[in-house]
């Protein structure tokens, strides 16, 4: 049974303006998006800005209300009366953000910070801030140094590790790391990559990791989950993914990635533009636009997630038997 | 890793001996300490407060008594080295004793629409929605009367006396502070940290509490203290119109007024009261402005 469970969560948000503030529009953030994460893997969500990553995130750790679609966790529906409720939720998922600055309250030291979880779920005092020493240790900050300093006193860095810290605070089973190094500096980031794994193995954490870097999050992740325009397109174990990718968009999304070896450069940007308006996706495939394998059936039918190979699965008509693709098998293998 | 002789036994203990950080509040401190001015006009502010305070220390004469003989007497006057006012009275006894009512008018009524409108503010900025749409609105319909009117009318229905001076005041005062409360509650709330005390699990009590007020509070302050001027000025319209302390009340405005009819014969005393007005109040807009200014610090 996969420890999270997200079955066709979909968000849409309003845009207002005009004379009353009316409904506009509305921006298809995430769409029927469906996925899972087994206990002790590391999941990486990648896609351009705007695919619907973060939200998704927000969506999942329920900081946001969601439209419709259902979340479990090991099995049991979260808010729904018998099933885990939101306070429950976030003792056993955490996250941690892009922007290591705003997400410490400038006001408190770091060692409050880190304390206020367990504090507020009713460990006493002394034993929430025994913990957030501990933490801090584990995270490779020296509690005496470290404790009472103030986010502006720290490092890029050092804070991100005060963040890691007090995502851990509550002991949570998943842990979503938003972006969570995206802002540091190269070799930070390879420290904080490391201390990741380190807590992983250490705390037995299952990871969501969200970035646009796929080198890292090839590095990192255990599955790739590749999303466009708030839809997976493609889901898939890592080494399936960027040997052979399925999908045309991960396919153009791995050859624009530069190449190290300068023998072999990657000379044309195989996908040109940008993602098209969130609020009036294309009909049917929403990567038809920019796909250079689009037919009458992409723009007319919006492909399913369907199961390829040994555990991955792709939304695409090419890969989908008897879809009408020119390139799709024939027939339906029953 | 550390060896385990490092791992808190007793985290109190660690974090004791931890070396201290430089909190916000002590930034500004510092700042202040630099700031020359700021520091002079609280000095000065500070003796008044002594000198209002410990008034029989202070002057000689009784504020009350006046002899119709020594009405109008120049400054400089031997016994009296302010003068007397129309009545006779020593006016330095008036000014210190009439300082009492006057700070008393002009600090008062912008404490308690600090924590009347510091609440409401705040709740509306925090909630969102459909509360802070009632609340602005509501707090709109005040803000429509300038603030002058306002406080006349609410003590012409009311009547005059110190009191209602006070009250008419707060309520006068109470729709800026909302205002600004709204204003500052409404960011904080949407920054990262806070969505991260959501996701702790916090109730809105508890946010509001430890990751809302200590953010809030310094803007808020500032502002606040920038009205005290306006209410030392409000207050002493008011009484100088006759809403607000009645005779034989010492009270700058107050003072103001009677000697109005004085002004032809001795305008250097006729002057005083208004020269304290001004000074007391503009001693109050540096100390504000150096506030706000120690408080821009750039973290």
């Amino acid at each position: 049974m996969p420890l999270l469970s997200v079955e066709n969560l979909t968000k849409h948000f309003a845009v207002k303006g005009g004379w009353l503030n009316r409904t506009n529009g509305v921006v298809q953030a995430v769409d029927d998006v469906s996925f899972a994460v087994s206990n002790g893997e590391t999941l990486g969500v990648v896609g351009e800005s705007g695919c619907g990553k973060s939200t998704t995130a927000r969506l999942i750790m329920h900081l946001i209300a969601r439209d419709s679609g259902r979340i479990r966790f090991a099995g049991r529906l979260v808010g729904a009366a018998p099933g885990l409720s939101r306070r429950d939720l976030h003792r056993q998922m955490q996250m941690v953000f892009q922007d290591s600055y705003a997400s410490l309250n400038p006001r408190l030291p770091v060692v409050t910070s880190i304390a206020f979880a367990p504090f507020i779920h009713g460990l006493g005092k002394a034993a929430a801030f025994k913990r957030a020493m501990q933490l801090l240790e584990a995270v490779g900050l020296e509690p005496l140094q470290f404790a009472n300093r103030y986010p502006h006193e720290l490092s890029g860095g050092q804070r991100q590790r005060i963040n890691i810290a007090r995502a851990l605070a509550l002991e949570p089973r998943i842990v979503i790391l938003d972006e969570a190094v995206s802002a540091l500096d190269k070799s930070v980031e390879a420290q904080v990559l490391n201390l990741l794994a380190d807590l992983k193995a250490q705390f037995d954490l299952t990871y969501i990791f969200i970035s646009h870097d796929l080198n890292v999050v090839r590095y990192i992740s255990d599955r790739v989950m590749v999303m466009y325009l708030g839809k997976v397109v493609e889901i898939g174990p890592v080494q399936q993914i960027y040997r052979s990718p399925k999908h045309p968009y991960t396919q153009a999304l791995l050859s624009a990635m530069p190449s190290m070896d300068p023998r072999r450069r990657t000379l044309r940007a195989p996908l040109s533009g940008d993602p098209p308006n969130p609020i009036s996706p294309p009909s049917g495939c929403r990567f038809r636009t920019r796909c250079p394998f689009a037919e009458k059936v992409c723009e007319a039918v919006p492909p399913e997630l369907l199961a390829v190979a040994a555990s991955g699965a792709v939304a695409c008509h090419m890969s989908a038997a008897g879809s009408g693709h020119s390139r799709a098998d024939k027939t339906v293998a029953h | 890793m550390a060896d385990a002789a490092v791992l808190p036994a007793d985290a109190n203990l660690v974090l004791k001996r931890a070396q201290q950080g430089k909190s916000y509040w002590r930034r500004v401190w510092e700042r202040l300490l630099d700031d020359k001015v700021t520091l002079a006009v609280t000095a000065v502010l500070l003796l008044l407060l002594v000198m209002v305070v410990f008034a029989p220390w202070f002057t000689v004469h009784d504020p009350y008594t006046g002899s119709v003989l020594r009405r109008l007497k120049p400054v400089g006057t031997l016994g009296h080295w302010l003068g007397t006012d129309e009545v006779g009275r020593d006016l330095w006894s008036r000014m210190v004793y009439g300082g009492r009512m006057s700070l008393l008018a002009g600090v008062v009524p912008v404490f308690l629409a600090l924590l009347i409108g510091g609440f409401l503010g705040i709740l509306a900025g925090y909630m969102g929605g459909f509360v802070n749409s009632v609340i602005m609105r509501l707090t709109d319909v005040l803000y429509a009367f300038p603030s002058i009117l306002l406080a006349i009318a609410i003590t012409g229905i009311l009547g005059s006396g110190l009191q209602n001076t006070i009250l008419a005041l707060t309520i006068s005062f109470i729709p800026p502070i909302i205002r600004i409360s709204e204003s500052v509650s409404a960011q904080t709330r949407h920054l990262d940290f806070v969505e991260a005390a959501r996701a702790s699990g916090a109730r809105p009590l508890t946010i509001v509490r430890y990751h809302i007020l200590n953010n809030v509070l310094g803007p808020i302050l500032v502002y606040a203290t920038s009205l005290i001027s306006i209410c030392i000025i409000l207050a002493a319209g008011l009484s100088f119109l006759g809403l607000g302390v009645t005779p034989p009340s010492a009270e700058w405005g107050l003072m103001l007024n009677n000697l109005r009819q004085a002004l032809w014969v001795s305008p250097l005393v006729a002057a005083l009261p208004g020269v304290m007005i001004f000074i007391t109040s503009m001693c109050f807009n540096l100390m504000s402005d150096g506030l706000r200014q120690a408080m821009d610090v750039r973290l």
